[in-house]
């Protein structure tokens, strides 16, 4: 007891030092993080020679020497293709995308009516972002224009041939356009769908059970090119002649199906993981199933499988490209078709447009990605690490 | 009822279908990928061949009642031509900066709007690739493919077409380095040569076959990808190129030196271009077969979109005759055509031999000679049949 008041309790910090010399700065981060040990000494001294090999080239050729303007083919040949370039140069031909980028957003759009697609992706953009941004307000109505209104304009205003608005046939589309549909139709479509999906194959109704996974599985067991191809050349011959039937339309059905399988088995993946206790407590509390899932079971199991969700989204996003197959061109199929445009023909041109188009598809992917980890975070109740 | 009966058609016609694939292999579908995007001619090998094969056999059973439609009315009625053209072919067909469709297959579906309707822009075009060109036309949804289609039996008969003519004549060639094989200029020269070939293409076929038939040896260098074919080419990994020639010009352009290299000229294989129809539907093919045959002959007779409004008052009888100044005549009539068809044409489009070298030859960055298409006047084997 007495003991006690031979203890020495400090009552105020020790003030704080400096750290050690070796310690801090520049040269320590280098070395812990570059230089620790000799593998990662060869390593860093190997990737920094790749670094030195592969980008200043890669600068010059996309920045120093590239060609920003021109009308033609002229501008990105050399002397000896026929060009105004000094022989032996090499450079992006931007010029190319230049003039093509219009195309490259929106197909054979007719010129004239182009401003209805500007429009249309405006206002894509106007309740896109307030809805993502979680402090917006008025959530529930933005949500109402988004998924409820925005469609409707949209086909209105893309398709046309109401309110004076002249008919623009879909075989016209093209570009970011057509990628931007597809992924917007096949996102929108296949979460719900897919979550219904994934609730019937975890039914105890045998007969809705069945059909979700003869459906899921059926779907899933198909190469999507194999989807769309059945849809673009089988199917007008089973249609009574004559009867034509949109082909962007079967383009759509086909990959939003084709997500909605895929996106039931991630759902179904949450879904399994979330305790069995849940459910009973949620039984225990009276609520029916609906209650359940949509109180209780849904919002922990969606919140789990984000990641696997925006990796189905960027697969999708990327697999519009497919549609080359029943002759719809996508932001990447235009690029490439464009190749083939002889006015343009040059070594410098497959290469630059190929950049764009990776460039563009990269900043939807990457955002759709960082939105998604920035997701995660916030919905982080803390229940794990 | 009528499905049933074509389904079971369908079937028995699909047992035919399978020998006649590869005599549809032999022709276009494999080749023609080779200028089109890089990644439609990849899967386009004999798996695809075989659907088509397939497909365009089941497809024959199911729409012969189709088959019989009056084409041209209906295109009358719905007051646009709807042509299948290529999904990107550099100078037959490829939307240019504005995203109009532009080329040599375009101009002759345009050249049929004009005479249907006098007016080039009633046109439509479906892009669609090599697979599924024979399916959109048999299932009515184009009235005509100008899609750079080798004329073969098997398409004319098995698939239930009518080729009206051939617009361009093709075949697989060789280009070389000129600088590097100075002393080159026939194929039959090049014993023991590297040859750049894409693989999975009727292409590979006729090169094999060529150096065995030559007892020559050579050395295949196979891509999957048009873009790596060129890239090896050019760098000089191989010493020669081998697609079909009309390919060859539009590469050429995007070679290092493009003037260093050579189209030699031995062509290898037989590559007649031409629109296609619907069997069973004799007017309509009327129409197409006599507007390409109006460009050709307006050629051979010098009239041109510059001056055909002069030609008109020509004395002469038959220019009379071909542009509809004869008085008393039904020709057009009886094609179901206005009076001055050809002059729609003409000043629609041009003739044959200036929509050849706008697209394609000097006047264009592919600067091909004429070669055999010239007129059969001037040393080629372009003929047209009279017009009387």
């Amino acid at each position: 007891m007495q003991e006690h008041d031979l203890a020495f309790v400090r009552a105020e910090m020790v003030i704080a030092q400096a750290p050690p010399r070796g310690e801090t700065g520049l040269v320590h981060w280098l070395r812990k993080n570059l230089f620790a040990t000799p593998l990662d000494t060869v390593l860093t001294i190997l990737a920094l020679l790749f670094i030195a090999w592969s980008v200043p080239p890669l600068i010059e050729w996309a920045f120093i020497n590239a060609q920003w303007t021109g009308t033609d083919r002229s501008a990105c040949a050399t002397v000896a293709q026929g060009g105004n370039q000094p022989n032996g140069w090499t450079g992006a031909c931007w010029a190319f995308v230049n003039a093509k980028f219009e195309q490259f957003m929106v197909g054979r759009y007719p010129i004239g009516e182009r401003w209805r697609v500007y429009l249309t992706g405006f206002l894509f953009a106007a309740l896109l972002i307030p809805l993502l941004i979680p402090r917006a307000p008025y959530k529930a109505l933005n949500a109402i224009l988004f998924f409820g209104v925005f469609p409707i304009v949209a086909f209105l205003l893309l398709v046309g041939g109401f309110f004076g608005l002249s008919y623009v046939p879909t075989t016209r589309w093209g570009g970011l356009l057509v990628t931007l549909v597809l992924s917007f139709v096949g996102i929108a479509i296949s979460l719900p769908a897919g979550i219904v999906l994934a609730l019937g194959r975890r039914s105890n109704m045998p007969v809705v059970k069945m059909l979700c996974v003869i459906f899921i599985e059926t779907i899933r067991g198909v190469p999507l090119v194999t989807v769309l191809f059945m849809a673009s050349v089988m199917l007008p011959l089973f249609l009574p002649p004559g009867t034509t039937f949109d082909k962007f339309l079967r383009a759509l059905i086909g990959v939003a199906m084709f997500a909605s399988a895929y996106m039931a088995e991630v759902v179904r993946g949450g879904l399994q993981a979330i305790p069995k206790g849940q459910y009973e407590g949620a039984d225990s509390l009276g609520l029916s199933y609906w209650q359940k899932m949509g109180l209780i079971v849904l919002p922990q199991a969606l919140k789990l499988v984000i990641p696997g969700i925006v990796n189905t989204f960027i697969g999708l996003f990327k697999d519009t490209s497919l549609v080359y197959i029943i002759g719809m061109f996508d932001l990447l199929g235009i690029v490439r078709q464009n190749f083939s445009d002889a006015n343009w023909a040059s070594a410098q041109t497959p290469m630059s447009g190929l950049l764009f188009a990776g460039f563009v598809f990269w900043m939807f992917c990457f955002g759709m990605s960082r939105y998604s980890m920035f997701m995660e975070r916030r919905l982080n109740t803390g229940h794990r690490s | 009822m009528a499905f049933f009966i074509g389904r079971r058609a369908g079937k028995g016609r699909r047992a035919a279908g399978i020998d006649g694939t590869f005599a549809a292999g032999r022709s276009r579908e494999a080749k023609k990928c080779g200028e089109m995007g890089p990644a439609q001619r990849k899967g386009f090998s004999m798996s695809y061949k075989f659907l088509t094969g397939v497909l365009g056999a089941a497809a024959l059973a199911f729409t012969a009642s189709a088959a019989s439609a009056a084409t041209l009315d209906d295109v009358k009625e719905k007051g646009y031509v709807q042509c299948g053209v290529s999904t990107g072919l550099a100078g037959f067909s490829a939307p240019n900066d504005a995203g109009d469709w532009e080329g040599f297959d375009v101009d002759l579906c345009r050249a049929i709007a004009a005479a249907v309707f006098g007016d080039p822009e009633a046109a439509r075009f479906t892009p669609t690739n090599a697979t599924e060109r024979f399916t959109a036309l048999q299932s009515g949804e184009i009235d005509v493919l100008t899609r750079n289609t080798t004329w073969t039996l098997s398409r004319d008969t098995k698939l239930g077409f009518n080729f009206a003519g051939v617009n361009y004549y093709d075949g697989q060639g060789f280009m070389i380095n000129g600088k590097n094989l100075p002393d080159v200029n026939s194929a039959l020269q090049l014993s023991g040569a590297a040859v750049c070939v894409q693989t999975g293409t009727t292409t590979e076929l006729n090169l094999a076959d060529y150096f065995r038939a030559n007892n020559m040896e050579y050395n295949p260098v196979v891509f999957q990808a048009l873009e790596e074919v060129n890239a090896a080419y050019d760098s000089g990994r191989c010493d020669v190129y081998t697609t079909d020639q009309s390919g060859l010009y539009a590469i050429r352009l995007t070679l290092t030196n493009p003037d260093d290299h050579v189209v030699l000229p031995e062509i290898i294989s037989k590559e007649p271009l031409g629109p296609a129809v619907r069997q069973g539907d004799d007017q309509w093919l009327d129409v197409v077969k006599w507007t390409l045959y109006a460009m050709i002959q307006a050629e051979e007779l010098g009239i041109t979109s510059a001056n055909v409004e002069e030609m008109m008052n020509s004395d002469n009888p038959e220019i009379k005759r071909i542009l509809g100044q004869e008085g008393e005549s039904t020709l057009a009539a009886d094609l179901g055509l206005e009076n001055e068809w050809v002059v729609n044409i003409i000043k629609g489009v041009g003739n044959y031999g200036e929509v050849f070298e706008r697209n394609i030859g000097q006047d264009s960055p592919l600067k091909i000679s004429r070669g055999l298409n010239q007129l059969w006047t001037k040393g080629g084997i372009q003929y047209a049949m009279p017009i009387r």
